[in-house]
């Protein structure tokens, strides 16, 4: 209702001719040249490549010279066992993601919450957001580090201390590799991803637990019966917007984890329209990769923002 | 932790908003430790690094250091320096984030502040146009041709040109527009006589700062740390950027060595002390500006969370 409102009055504003409007705003249209010119340049101008998925594209012929195949290249992607198989770690692997990285910062908040010392509170965020600004080249190099099965800290500690007696292969045999490659991850992300729920806790009426405390409610009834409800917005909310990029991957997370015995977990879609794009020269094929996990990623964001707006949240677009 | 008394002798609420029963509970401890538990993971294997980079080489082979170095000298570092092309990386590394992070948030803010006028005409289309890219992307092959055909391959300003306009960046900063300036401010300087240009450059951009700070450090940090349009678009050594390089040390030692089984035979201590001290020089600058910084990513995830 607001917002059909706001469009009414806004569209009242910009009731005048176009000629009154460049007269009048004609230096904001000036600067809105320079973004517009580098996202037709790098944005736009990409857009007519994607036509190279019903070619069989060479690089040497070019898109004049390479030959219309109509939906072979997709017929042929769908039937590629490399294919399936990054699909799957894509969506398994996303999914774990979620499962094991989504209620940590929820988890992490509200104990961040419950701390009694500002300053231990203030010091410990501090070093928890760390992660998140190391890049993924640098936490791989310290995990390498830390889980090397001969000469790792951690299989050094463990086979100092009698506990085991060969290395565990933490990050070269492919279960182990699933484990830490999930637990890096959620390390890397919590503290980062436990601001925003912070803000909505701070954004919860105070009065709401002073008076639950003149109740005789405990901490626990209090986190319960106050806290989780106040942010359940935000969890929702983000829980959605977590969904509907289950297609997506960050290749450079997945690169720096890979080795030559992980590939049958490690090979996703990211790496499959790397490697198969500039790595094997196969352009169409992984062209048609690419925009299928694009396509099926902006339906994904569209179904998500109307289920949000569904529940009553805000939606994401 | 005693102000803010109120109600009831047994509860107070601290002024950031968190609520605790006077007395220490076990709960409490089993936070406390919890907690420090998870730092001492962000912490230690850092330390431990550090520690080795500074190490005598017998001492690292022998599996000895752990958090204190042993027989201290800086001699990694002094190859390194020695050496040069790490240095020479760094410069140039800071040199491209530099460019990226000004002409980032010149583009970012030459969409935003436009778009957040409601009587732009067209303003619909123009942030749709604008806001697509960010839901649909081309993906890599198409946007690799393009920059091929734009002569960008193995060129710095592949670097720089294809990421500065950001839209997440861009309506972080149209939300700021909109919700922190009064229209008051800006229609008075309007009967005045002011044109857009100087609303903009006189009244707009002095009360952002705290979101060009917070904005430019997102475009910093995020150029700082990505490294795979170095693997996509650069060849030569000299224009790739220094998580590209150590990315390229640290993992061919790595494959090498997890390719061999017997891992401690192919190694000796001199790469494993150099790799060391070269992830270290490359983590110690972040880490030393990471506290000062801090505050504006968080303003900046704060402003994100509540789109317009």
């Amino acid at each position: 209702m607001s917002s059909w409102k706001k469009k009414k009055t806004s569209s009242a504003i910009q009731d005048i001719t176009w000629k009154a409007a460049f007269k009048r705003d004609w230096q904001l249209y000036l600067l809105l040249l320079f973004p517009l010119v580098m996202v037709v340049i790098f944005s736009y101008a990409a857009y007519p490549g994607l036509r190279m998925v019903f070619m069989n594209y060479k690089p040497a012929r070019g898109f004049d010279g390479s030959k219309w195949v109509g939906m072979k290249i997709f017929i042929k992607v769908f039937k590629d066992a490399d294919f399936l198989r990054a699909l799957r770690n894509s969506i398994v692997f996303n999914l774990l993601d979620l499962a094991v990285g989504f209620p940590m910062p929820i988890i992490l908040a509200l104990i961040l919450n419950e701390l009694r010392f500002p300053r231990f509170k203030k010091v410990t965020q501090t070093i928890l957001y760390l992660p998140h600004f190391l890049s993924w080249v640098i936490i791989g190099s310290v995990a390498y580090t830390m889980f090397r099965p001969s000469s790792g800290l951690v299989n050094n500690l463990l086979t100092g201390a009698g506990i085991i007696a060969d290395g565990i292969p933490f990050l070269t045999e492919k279960w182990h590799w699933a484990v830490t490659y999930l637990l890096i991850g959620v390390w890397q992300s919590m503290g980062w991803g436990s601001i925003i729920y912070l803000a909505a806790i701070t954004g919860i009426n105070g009065e709401l637990y002073e008076a639950a405390m003149i109740d005789g409610a405990n901490r626990w009834q209090r986190m319960k019966n106050i806290t989780l409800p106040g942010i359940k917005g935000t969890v929702v909310t983000l829980l959605i917007m977590n969904l509907g990029r289950i297609m997506g991957s960050n290749f450079e997370r997945l690169d720096v984890f890979g080795n030559t015995q992980v590939k049958e977990f490690q090979y996703q879609l990211a790496i499959y329209i790397y490697e198969k794009g500039l790595g094997n020269g196969a352009f169409s094929q992984s062209a048609a990769v690419g925009l299928f996990q694009s396509l099926v990623g902006l339906a994904l964001v569209i179904l998500a923002d109307r289920v949000a707006k569904m529940l009553g949240e805000d939606g994401l677009i | 932790m005693a102000k803010n008394r109120k109600g009831s002798a047994s509860a107070e609420v601290a002024s950031d908003g968190s609520r605790a029963i006077n007395k220490f509970h076990v709960s409490d401890a089993v936070m406390v430790v919890f907690i420090s538990i998870l730092c001492l993971t962000c912490i230690l294997p850092f330390l431990h690094l550090a520690s080795k980079s500074i190490s005598d080489n017998n001492a690292v082979l022998a599996k000895k250091v752990y958090l204190f170095p042993i027989g201290i000298n800086f001699d990694a570092y002094t190859s390194i320096f020695r050496d040069g092309s790490l240095v020479y990386s760094m410069v140039y590394s800071v040199l491209v984030t530099l460019l990226f992070t000004i002409l980032g948030m010149l583009v970012c803010t030459c969409a935003a502040y436009p778009l957040s006028k409601k009587r732009l005409k067209g303003r619909s289309v123009l942030t749709f146009l604008l806001m697509f890219p960010m839901y649909f992307s081309a993906g890599l092959i198409p946007t690799y041709l393009v920059l091929k055909d734009l002569h960008l391959l193995d060129n710095m300003w592949v670097l720089i040109l294809p990421l500065i306009y950001s839209p997440y960046n861009m309506l972080i900063m149209k939300t700021y527009f909109q919700s922190s300036i009064p229209d008051s401010l800006e229609e008075s300087a309007f009967l005045d006589g002011a044109s857009n240009f100087q609303v903009l450059w006189q009244i707009v951009m002095p009360l952002s700062k705290p979101i060009i700070a917070t904005l430019s450090l997102f475009y910093a940090v995020g150029r700082w740390n990505a490294y795979a349009d170095n693997k996509y678009y650069i060849n030569s050594d000299s224009l790739k950027m220094i998580q590209y390089k150590l990315y390229q040390m640290v993992a061919s030692a790595t494959e090498a060595q997890t390719a061999s089984l017997s891992e401690a035979a192919a190694v000796t201590s001199t790469p494993e002390v150099l790799q060391a001290a070269a992830i270290m020089f490359v983590t110690i600058p972040i880490i030393c500006i990471y506290p000062f910084l801090q505050k504006y990513f968080v303003k900046g995830v704060m402003i994100g969370a509540v789109k317009g």
